[in-house]
């Protein structure tokens, strides 16, 4: 696919001698917001874990097949380059705690030993909090600590400092079930805006969530991908009989 | 059963209640028609007012169904065509209910048999009931292989519409006295060929729940 920024071929992942995705064939198209739908230990976290080499740091783990990044197969690339390219944003919200707020926005930079200029610094920390529809609210106390924000504040740091890095990809792995409605809403219309600029790949159990934020929905279940389609397909008119039962509850 | 699935299961049966008493209205409405029975239209007139209420009770269980259980796909699907259905029906109800007033209104010693067989009404009337209870029974059953056959009685209905206006016209030539009961003659077959229309607007509906399937505007058998 001409657009495709993230492409998965015959992939499969293991634990041990457990498969836990089955020949896993998709094209994430650049700037959309897929989502990956599907009960518990259907795969979904799995499947974003080895889209930024997660999975392999478990012991026993491992996967076979290909992923490609814009036509680079990621299992040539250096992990944690491939980590900067391909952000990920976790269920609960872990700024570093020792961290005031811009650090955390940098927090990437720093780690990763890659040295900026003050000028440098101070446009990355206003930029990514600006993107992560944050800035507003922090200007005036960027010198706290992170760990004093708001959980959905919280949250929406985490998008910043990953946004930092400037990834071509954003993962979030229920990165909403922790938080209340209205931050809930922030995050969703976050996202919103977000796919301007990035390809979002993100995992949610609320399936309200899937049909309301992402231009494209696929279904696993029991590490299989059943389908994927346009969002409203998948929600007004699945073709596969087990995507019915999954979305209108009657799983099982 | 969750709950969700007893509610739904609910405002079916809510849906079946309305479609059997309007199936019975429109059997009545034949029967009071066809027998000049006075008695019995006033009962379809009385009865109309229980069509109106179950369709207020569709309405509002649909809408407190997506308000409370944001379905999809199928559920979703079920749920705008039951209300669409509820108010179908309740517009066939009231073309019955129309039926019996022009039973009530009219002056009984002027009723012309020859007419009547010669506007082929008992024909029609049974080609729309077994348009409702065909597309009763596809809703039911979730079953739409025979919708084909069902849309195409609507033909029939419109063949017995269109000689209607030449067998009238030819009747009030011969009987110039009759031209204000052959007038209401020819809105009461409006009003009965309205019917098949709307038990079209029903099976399309019924398509569309069960197999997701837009037939409105396109051609009735395609």
């Amino acid at each position: 696919m001409e657009d495709s920024v993230l492409k998965l071929k015959d992939f499969n992942a293991f634990f041990g001698e457990n498969k836990v995705l089955k020949n896993i064939n998709l094209d994430i198209e650049e700037r959309k917001v897929w989502t990956i739908l599907g009960p518990s230990g259907c795969g979904k976290t799995t499947l974003i874990r080895c889209i930024n080499r997660m999975h392999e740091m478990t012991p026993g783990a491992h996967t076979s097949g290909q992923i490609f990044l814009k036509e680079k197969d990621i299992f040539g690339i250096n992990p944690v380059l491939l980590r900067r390219k391909i952000g990920m944003v976790f269920q609960r919200p872990n700024p570093f705690p020792t961290m005031s707020i811009a650090h955390n926005v940098l927090a990437g930079y720093s780690l990763n030993g890659i040295k900026l200029s003050k000028n440098e610094r101070n446009e990355i920390v206003e930029t990514s909090l600006k993107d992560a529809a944050l800035w507003d609210e922090v200007k005036d106390k960027l010198s706290q600590k992170g760990t004093f924000l708001s959980g959905g504040q919280q949250q929406r740091l985490c998008i910043a400092r990953t946004l930092a890095m400037k990834p071509e990809v954003l993962l979030l792995d229920e990165a909403t079930s922790a938080l209340d409605p209205v931050s809930t809403a922030k995050i969703e219309e976050l996202i919103f805006q977000l796919k301007n600029q990035y390809t979002i790949l993100m995992v949610t159990h609320n399936m309200q969530q899937a049909a309301r934020v992402s231009d494209k929905t696929a279904f696993l279940f029991l590490g299989e991908l059943i389908e994927y389609n346009d969002t409203k397909e998948i929600f007004t008119n699945p073709r596969h009989k087990k995507t019915q039962d999954y979305i209108t509850g009657r799983f099982g | 059963m969750k709950n969700s699935d007893k509610e739904m299961q609910l405002l079916k049966e809510e849906i079946y209640k309305m479609w059997e008493l309007v199936l019975s209205q429109l059997e009545k409405a034949k029967q009071a028609f066809m027998n000049n029975d006075v008695d019995l239209a006033l009962e379809i007139i009385t009865l109309e007012r229980r069509v109106n209420a179950f369709e207020l009770k569709v309405d509002s269980n649909c809408e407190n169904y997506i308000a409370l259980f944001s379905p999809v796909a199928i559920d979703l699907r079920l749920v705008l065509s039951a209300q669409k259905i509820g108010i179908f029906l309740e517009r066939i109800g009231d073309l019955a209910a129309g039926v019996a007033r022009h039973i009530t209104d009219r002056d009984k010693s002027r009723m012309d048999e020859q007419l009547k067989e010669g506007l082929d009404l008992e024909n029609l009337f049974d080609t729309l009931l077994h348009m409702l209870s065909d597309c009763f029974v596809q809703f039911r059953t979730e079953s739409t292989h025979a919708y084909r056959k069902i849309l195409a009685k609507e033909e029939i209905v419109n063949a017995i519409y269109e000689k209607s206006f030449l067998r009238t016209a030819d009747y009030l030539k011969a009987n110039p006295e009759e031209i204000p009961y052959g007038l209401k003659a020819i809105l009461l077959i409006h009003r009965l060929e309205r019917i098949g229309d709307y038990c079209s607007n029903i099976v399309e509906e019924t398509v569309f729940y069960v197999k997701a399937k837009v037939l409105k505007h396109k051609g009735k058998t395609e």
